[in-house]
């Protein structure tokens, strides 16, 4: 029974017993007095019959002021006591209750908010001890970050529906590149945690890769994975390989996808295609001309001087066609020519350290730096290299007794010049030549290759010479510099990693029209604001702002937000400028409505949209959804409402007054993004709330949010 | 005097031309047909030129052009570097090693005659 419902029966109680009471005393004085007498004070009462009503009424507003005061003091202040004290339970430990009410009831609060305290310090050294055992659990899970992180290959590892668990820094730029390409401030990225990965790689491919592994597993296959290539939203060839989970044989509870964008390689061999074309067919004319004219001369000896000279010019205009025509073929494709076997991109100091190295751990040289050109950047087989220099320094050592090296990398033009320096007589070229040509095995262990080979592979030259006025020695290896593959080069600037890695998504549902079924701790939700021009969607106000942060398993991942400023097209009040701060200035070339909500439609797909005072912000999408074509059908929930779901009591429903009871710091607000990550946070407290009062489900949520009061404003 | 410059080149084509094109202008020619007989006919011919093909027999163009510059009576001998590759690693090794000049076929006849009497010291 609700405090007012109480109250109201109380009060009509005591009024029905207070009249009863009087009706009745003067009815038994009525029958027992004498007939005169009765006469006698019916004219009395008649003569003061205002004075008694004035009485009787006064007694009632008396006795309704002190029903009053009790309830207030007594009553109300306990329920208000008893929701507060559940807050402190559930949500925000830190919480204290105001003294209010009479004597008792603040005895009682006292009492309260002195068992909060030792509950609080109860629960803080609890989870003291329990961030202790997380903390092994967590250095753990940075380890396999870290190691990720490091890798130049994309990793994604989905769960058997195909939402994504696990993902790197690789992975994320190699599939956002093409929504960045769409807006600006690279918002819109598909890969996120709990995203679907058929938003990324086609459905069927996925599936057939499957099947291979399934079928792999069927026939007995040890290590089944499947290799496909597709091409990425950003128009990437991506080259992939597929690995299943599997807890217990043969049932695949999900996979490990390694991708790499292998576009660059693909186009150089392409591109060496078109060269060798290009050349054929140039070569063949000039050289059908030339060859006319010679056996054209050489046939008809007695020919007139002047028709042989004219041959014979033909001749010399046809081999300088043919060398521009080489020299502008080679300069064009310099990069392709050169690149024609598949290495790695890696920075020359880098390399130089690993010779360093591979000379101090096999060879036990002294090795030091004198000089580093960075950054500068190298195509190379760093393996190979490494083994072929490590060969012509052991036998550097054995042959000449050098066992102290240094070495400098010097950028010249489109080339690097790698030195190797020591005191001493340089290697004469017979003796180089020989080293050369011998595999680069040292100790039983290296690489097949020759040093020759290796550097032919590269394009690049090697030799050896001296400056005899310092008596220094040097090997030069010659190699083409290269510019580095855009994407992993520049590591990205996000370095909170441990918001890419949540295994519980293991067991989240798949994707269904089921959602009402399912408990509001395990659904994803994108938590969204949106700034406008003005209060009145129907009469022309504009969104000029959306900010949306996602919620999975329960946490909050504050970088993989949506957060795009949105052109109006028309003018900015005053008064809301006041508000949100945003002037006309700053919304001029940004992207259009138009442009901008497919954005957020396809950051806001398959999860639940969460709001506060959600409809008014729905009423501007629903306004745009005939321009857009787009309808935001999933379903929506409103901290105002579940608020007022939780807290029936309390007055106030602001986002700031929610975010103070609920303990949620208060940053950045009126931005769309600031507000949204509020939202987000006390979302998350209010789950517990409501959890209290029976409130699981999204089916729950959205029955309760309906019964409360607000839920009937319409905009 | 004529000036004496040695040729060494193994394909006979370019060595034809080239000998016409040095006799003609009045210099005393020898033909080397590999990277040995290059190091030999220096001693022996005393070449104060040398056109040298980078690809040859036995040992390279580098070679040869690094031996020469090793020995200090050789140093007023002028190299010109000729390769069919012309790759820029090489003409950066050939200008390493001491070579004065560096020349990628297919070359014009005025071009390379003009660069010899550069470097021979000779006005045109």
């Amino acid at each position: 029974m609700s405090p007012r419902l109480k109250y109201l029966l109380a009060v009509a109680g005591l009024f029905g017993f207070v009249i009863a009471l009087i009706v009745a005393g003067s009815l038994a004085a009525w029958s027992s007095m004498a007939a005169q007498d009765r006469v006698t004070l019916a004219r009395v009462v008649y003569a003061n019959l205002n004075l008694l009503v004035f009485c009787t009424l006064a007694l009632l507003a008396g006795l309704g002021w002190f029903v009053h005061l009790f309830f207030k003091a007594y009553i109300y202040a306990a329920s208000v006591v008893r929701e507060e004290t559940r807050t402190i339970l559930t949500a925000n430990p830190s919480h204290r209750i105001d003294l209010a009410g009479a004597f008792e009831i603040q005895q009682v609060v006292h009492s309260i908010n002195t068992l909060a305290d030792r509950y609080q310090a109860l629960q803080s050294e609890e989870e003291a001890r329990i961030r202790e055992a997380k903390a092994d659990v967590e250095a753990e899970k940075n380890r396999l970050a870290a190691l990720m992180s490091e890798l130049t290959q994309s990793v994604l590892v989905c769960n058997g529906e195909g939402r994504i668990l696990l993902y790197n820094n690789s992975a994320w730029q190699l599939f956002s590149q093409g929504a960045a390409r769409r807006s600006s401030n690279g918002a819109g990225g598909l890969v996120g945690l709990g995203r679907s990965i058929f938003g990324i790689i086609d459905r069927n491919l996925i599936v057939h890769a499957l099947d291979n592994i399934h079928h792999r597993i069927a026939q007995g296959d040890a290590n089944p994975v499947s290799q496909f290539v597709t091409t990425s939203k950003g128009g990437q060839l991506v080259r992939g390989q597929m690995a299943p989970v599997r807890d217990q044989r043969p049932a695949i509870t999900g996979f490990v996808l390694t991708m790499e964008d292998v576009t660059r390689r693909v186009e150089r061999s392409s591109r060496r295609d078109i060269l060798l074309r290009s050349l054929t067919e140039q070569t063949r004319s000039a050289l059908a001309n030339i060859r006319a004219a010679v056996e054209t001369i050489l046939d008809y000896p007695e020919m007139a001087p002047d028709r042989r000279n004219q041959f014979t010019q033909m001749i010399q205009e046809e081999t300088l066609r043919l060398g521009a025509q080489l020299d502008h073929t080679l300069t064009e494709f310099a990069e392709d020519v050169k690149t024609a076997w598949l290495l790695e991109d890696m920075l020359g100091g880098d390399l130089v350290a690993a010779l360093r190295r591979g000379f101090e751990n096999k060879l036990e040289i002294t090795t030091r730096v004198e000089e580093l050109d960075e950054p500068l950047w190298l195509n190379v087989d760093s393996y190979a290299i490494v083994q072929a220099m490590t060969y012509i320094m052991s036998r550097l050592k054995s042959d000449r007794g050098v066992d102290d090296v240094s070495f400098k990398l010097k950028a010249a033009g489109r080339l690097a010049r790698l030195d190797m320096l020591w005191h001493g007589p340089a290697i004469d070229a017979e003796t180089l030549r020989g080293w050369e040509q011998q595999p680069s095995i040292v100790d039983g262990a290296g690489s097949p290759l020759t040093l020759q080979e290796v550097v032919e592979r590269h394009g690049g030259e090697v030799w050896c010479s001296a400056d005899r006025e310092s008596q220094t020695a040097y090997l030069r290896l010659l190699l083409p510099v290269t510019e580095p593959e855009p994407g992993w080069s520049e590591p990205a600037a996000e370095v909170s990693r441990p918001e890419f890695y949540d295994f519980d998504l293991y067991h989240q549902p798949g994707q269904s029209p089921e959602w009402d079924q399912r408990l509001l701790a395990e659904l994803t939700y994108t938590v969204f604001d949106t700034e406008t021009t003005g209060l009145s969607p129907a009469e022309g106000d504009e969104i000029i702002s959306i900010g949306a942060v996602r919620i999975v398993n329960g946490r909050l991942l504050r970088h993989e937000v949506f957060d795009q400023l949105i052109n109006p097209d028309r003018p900015i009040t005053e008064a809301s400028i006041r508000i949100h701060g945003m002037t006309p200035q700053m919304l001029r070339g940004q992207p259009t409505i138009e442009q901008a909500l497919p954005l957020f439609y396809q950051f806001a797909e398959d999860t639940v949209l969460v709001g506060h005072n959600a409809a008014f912000d729905m009423r501007f999408f629903q306004i745009k959804q005939a321009q857009t074509g787009l309808a935001f059908t999933q379903p929506v929930l409103d901290t105002l409402l579940l608020s007022a779901a939780a807290h029936p009591n309390q007055a106030e429903h602001s986002l700031e007054a929610i975010a103070r009871r609920l303990g949620v710091p208060v940053i950045g607000r009126h931005t769309a993004l600031g507000d949204a990550i509020v939202t987000g946070e006390v979302f998350l407290k209010l789950i517990p709330l409501l959890i209290e009062q029976g409130i699981r489900t999204l089916k729950d949520a959205r029955e309760a949010a309906q019964k409360t009061y607000y839920a009937r404003i319409k905009y | 005097m004529a000036k004496r410059v040695l040729i060494v080149d193994d394909e006979r084509n370019i060595v034809t031309a080239l000998e016409f094109l040095m006799e003609l202008n009045g210099y005393q020619v020898k033909v080397a047909r590999d990277g040995e007989e290059a190091l030999i006919y220096v001693v022996t011919f005393k070449p104060d030129l040398l056109l040298l093909d980078v690809m040859l027999p036995i040992r390279s163009g580098f070679e040869v052009c690094q031996k020469i510059r090793e020995n200090v009576e050789m140093q007023h001998i002028k190299i010109i570097m000729l390769t069919a590759k012309g790759r820029d690693v090489e003409v950066d090794k050939g200008l390493a090693l001491g070579a004065d000049a560096y020349i990628t076929k297919p070359f014009g006849t005025r071009e390379l005659l003009a660069l010899v009497r550069q470097l021979l010291g000779e006005s045109q």
